[in-house]
């Protein structure tokens, strides 16, 4: 009886969260700490920012890895996909709905002047993500040759990003196991 | 079919990508150009929408194409292929959460994925900026005309007001009501 009631209160925390959080990410991230940390205390504080870490190194929206994470920890697999569908669905039909006004305003020159005033701003966010970002980064030799090298493949010889990903992640390993050697001696 | 490419895209998209929200751009512009899902244009629209509606990005883009391209069931398949990988990665993440956290190996993949996540993030504002700037025509004559310069002006207010950490929301309310009011003139 009570993981029954678990699931449930997965799936209305998580759908509170897609529901309220603006933005993705890491927007979101201080909305789930408060209700999944202090509110349910489903997960430790730790736990929370190790999950972001990890987060960081698997594949995915933040917010369905910590999702699927917290379910799981609370309720096994199938709290997974409580959490998960919760999260999901307000932002599923918010979109179904939206679809179908966007399609009637496509017309309407008011519409198109705002939307023209909008994507001028939509560059400067992205642009301040990557300078947060480019804040973040660690300022290493090796670091930078990467950014460097992946920025020229992708913008001058267009190279696929999955590709460049990939190539990254085997020069991570190559240049760590290089460097431990290195330390080793 | 449609249906089966649309679940596979966005499975691609989901295993590819790091961090989630803008991380997701490099990947998304790519297959929508490829696979004509929509215009330039449209996508950056889009974002925007999706920036200032509850949701996690990921959802809200697949969700949007997939309706659009196949309907509902579309929309339903693109949204479980963006977060399939996630999902699963995550639990077995979980159930070994101590070792994953120490391992070498996800260490080391991490020094060479996090500059290239930042450069592929820098490419985005590069291609979002020059299909909002030279949507129309080459870089000489765009700079002529009188459009280019309210896009500029939209963009140098909208940076200044992200880097003092407004609100992304009140940005784009603000670049919408700019864009109207330059319409009139």
């Amino acid at each position: 009886m009570k993981k029954e009631n678990n699931k449930m209160s997965l799936f209305s925390t998580f759908f509170k969260i897609g529901m309220f959080t603006f933005g993705g990410g890491y927007a979101m991230i201080s909305f789930m700490q408060k209700e999944v940390v202090d509110n349910k205390k489903w997960i430790s504080e730790e736990d929370m920012s190790d999950m972001i870490v990890i987060s960081e190194s698997t594949p995915g929206p933040i917010s369905v890895n910590v999702a699927t994470f917290v379910g799981y920890k609370v309720a096994g697999v199938l709290g997974s996909f409580a959490a998960t569908l919760g999260l999901i669905v307000p932002s599923f039909l918010k979109i179904v709905l939206l679809a179908q006004v966007l399609d009637k305003l496509q017309g309407n020159e008011i519409f198109q002047n705002a939307f023209f005033g909008i994507r001028a701003a939509v560059i400067a966010l992205i642009l301040k993500t990557f300078l947060n970002m480019l804040k973040n980064a660690p300022k290493n030799g090796f670091s930078i040759t990467i950014m460097i090298s992946t920025f020229i493949a992708a913008l001058l010889f267009g190279i696929d990003a999955i590709y460049l990903i990939i190539c990254a992640a085997l020069f991570g390993i190559l240049h760590s196991y290089i460097f431990l050697r290195k330390e080793k001696k | 079919m449609e249906i089966l490419n649309l679940f596979l895209s966005f499975l691609k998209i989901g295993t590819f990508t790091f961090g989630g929200g803008h991380a997701m751009l490099p990947l998304i512009t790519e297959e929508v150009s490829s696979q004509n899902w929509m215009t330039m244009e449209e996508l950056i629209n889009f974002i925007a929408i999706s920036e200032s509606s509850p949701g996690p990005f990921a959802i809200n883009i697949a969700t949007f194409v997939g309706l659009r391209m196949a309907g509902v069931l579309g929309a339903l398949m693109s949204t479980i292929g963006v977060i399939l990988t996630s999902f699963v990665v995550i639990l077995f993440v979980a159930r070994g959460f101590e070792k994953f956290k120490e391992n070498k190996l996800v260490k080391a993949c991490m020094t060479g994925l996090k500059p290239a996540v930042v450069a592929l993030i820098g490419t985005a504002v590069v291609t979002t900026a020059s299909a909002v700037f030279f949507a129309e025509s080459a870089v000489i004559d765009v700079i002529k005309t009188i459009e280019f310069y309210k896009a500029l002006i939209v963009f140098i207010i909208s940076l200044v007001l992200a880097l003092k950490k407004v609100h992304p929301i009140k940005i784009i309310i603000m670049s919408a009501i700019l864009g109207i009011l330059m319409g009139l003139v």
